[in-house]
């Protein structure tokens, strides 16, 4: 079996973003750039699934501009076996990742693809759904838990309930929830086999996909800020300012 | 005129609070209609739910056996047969929704707005990136329809009583995959108020220290009728189980009052309380992050403080 995985370069998740005065953006530059903490759980889940002799080939997907491959060579290290760089100067929108995963699908022929459930940059949390509504396959969202047996995946997912098992025929769509697994670290000697792993690069265009942006983002603003509060000194008076407040 | 088509949410026969939440986002479009869609085995009792929630039109019921379950791949095909007419298709932002509209919106070819916060126009939205750190603002095309999720936090539920909306079964003809199958959902059982829509929110972190120190958050929760909930860093330590979890990919709720108790305020934690009314944090480190964002701050030993806490409310 071919696993396919997303691998999506995000503004790193310790730093503070800030929003452009002028509302046109976030600034990003010169901030720290890291994989998708979801996408590291999302290979890493292949990962161990190959370990297991459940899958043969793990292959890492980036969408991006020219400059990704520095990133898509972190995922080769961590232990991947190739990579697909579909190379775009513009930002996708979900609705467009999941055709070119689509796209790649078709060509690739995996029998899982592991996505992040969701992106910490646009925190939209759609892709794995897209991709398996148009390939008209089973999902499995927010794992926890992923057991491959008989053709079958069986996942628990974490749900506003609790935890819900399902179980999917393959080939099938995986998203990753956090405590699926710990990402390993990368080692120094990876980052050398790595260089000599092969990185495929598809230009954007050339996949024919239905890029037409459905929605525009017009505005950036900062968040509302809560006003600084105040400091009580023990038990007794929070109490009495709670139930001043009419709370308790 | 915009049409909006909510999908119901549901669990063991009852209407989930989310639902009605969806519907005052919908309200605030100014629509000339709000149709509920209850997807399920048994309908009849939700859909009596759902017709009393102000402002519903019409509530449609979906009911087949293979609806007992949520699973979004046998769902959203009869969502997206059921959208043809509607303007809008409007789903809360729990699990539940986050799982399925975007199965509907890619089954629809349009793109989805994800947790919207504000309505500036039919087909103008407020979302936040970055885990809450920046907003946008979004113009969706007027051509297509709008799949969008609803951010529960922001928004009120709609008043519950006065309506009676009419309730008429639905005839979705939808081939419905067998590929994805329901096996169990392990619930954790509690009588305490649900996590997303309490009023009053008890909070623990890792300042907790184990399963068993959580007790202590357990007692002064029943003590003042609060939900429990957690920082990521409790979860993951194995203190309580997942769907406590509150933060950016935990629940994001809006409480009246919030009491985080030995949580530090990571920014994705602090994510899922930005709407609270009233936070208070107990730390034992003063510069501890939640105290940026707390109205009241207590610094100290939450094992000497809870206790107090409790003796002093009486």
């Amino acid at each position: 079996m071919k696993i396919l995985v997303g691998y999506k370069r995000v503004v790193d998740y310790n730093v503070r973003i800030q929003v452009k005065p002028d509302g046109t953006g976030v600034v990003t530059d010169g901030v720290k750039l890291s994989a998708n903490p979801f996408d590291d759980i999302a290979l890493e889940e292949a990962l161990r699934l190959r370990e297991k002799g459940l899958a043969e080939e793990v292959v890492v997907v980036g969408i991006g501009p020219a400059d990704l491959t520095a990133h898509l060579r972190n995922g080769l290290a961590m232990g991947a076996n190739r990579a697909i760089h579909v190379v775009t100067p513009d930002a996708v929108q979900p609705l467009t990742a999941a055709r070119v995963f689509l796209k790649l699908v078709e060509k690739e022929q995996p029998g899982l693809v592991i996505l992040g459930k969701q992106a910490i940059d646009d925190d939209a949390n759609q892709t794995g759904q897209m991709l398996a509504a148009l390939w008209d396959r089973p999902q499995a969202t927010f794992a926890s838990k992923v057991e491959i047996a008989e053709g079958k995946a069986t996942v628990t997912r974490e749900v506003d309930a609790g935890l819900e098992v399902i179980e999917a025929d393959l080939p099938a769509v995986i998203t990753t929830d956090l405590r699926l697994n710990e990402p390993r670290f990368i080692k120094l000697p990876d980052i050398m086999k790595a260089k000599s792993k092969p990185i495929d690069t598809i230009e954007f265009a050339s996949l024919s996909v239905d890029a037409h942006d459905q929605f525009r983002t017009t505005h950036y603003t900062a968040p509302a800020k809560r006003s600084k509060g105040v400091m009580v000194k023990d038990a007794a008076e929070l109490v009495s300012v709670l139930k001043q407040k009419g709370l308790l | 005129m915009s049409k909006i088509l909510v999908i119901a949410e549901h669990l063991d026969g009852k209407l989930n609070p989310s639902t009605a939440r969806a519907v005052s986002a919908a309200a605030a479009v100014k629509p000339g209609a709000i149709d509920v869609l209850v997807l399920s085995d048994k309908a009849g009792a939700i859909a009596t739910e759902a017709a009393k929630i102000q402002g519903v039109s019409r509530v449609l019921t979906a009911e087949r056996m293979e609806n007992a379950h949520p699973l979004a791949a046998v769902l959203a095909p009869q969502i997206a047969k059921a959208a043809a007419g509607y303007s809008h298709v409007f789903v809360p932002s729990t699990t539940f929704g986050k799982d399925v509209a975007p199965r509907v919106a890619a089954l629809l070819g349009v793109a989805q707005v994800s947790d919207v916060m504000s309505v500036d126009g039919s087909h103008t939205f407020k979302r936040p990136i970055y885990a809450g750190n920046a907003i946008i603002t979004v113009d969706a095309d007027p051509a297509h329809a709008v799949v969008a999720t609803i951010r529960t936090a922001s928004w009120p539920a709609a008043a519950n009583g006065e309506n009676s909306a009419p309730i008429e079964p639905l005839s979705l003809d939808a081939t419905l995959p067998t590929h994805t199958r329901f096996v169990e959902l392990k619930q954790g059982k509690s009588d305490r108020p649900d996590l997303q829509s309490a009023n009053k929110v008890v909070s623990g972190g890792r300042g907790v220290g184990s399963k068993e120190n959580f007790e202590i958050i357990y007692k002064f929760a029943d003590k003042i009728g609060a939900a429990v909930g957690a920082s990521r860093a409790a979860v993951d330590a194995g203190y309580v189980p997942n769907e406590l979890q509150v933060g950016q990919t935990g629940k994001i709720i809006a409480p009246e009052l919030y009491i985080a108790i030995g949580i530090s305020g990571a920014i994705q934690h602090l994510t899922g309380i930005k709407d609270a009314g009233t936070i208070v944090a107990i730390n034992k480190d003063g510069e501890a992050p939640i105290f940026e964002i707390a109205d009241i701050g207590l610094v100290g030993d939450l094992f000497k403080l809870l206790p107090e806490l409790e003796q002093a409310i009486g």
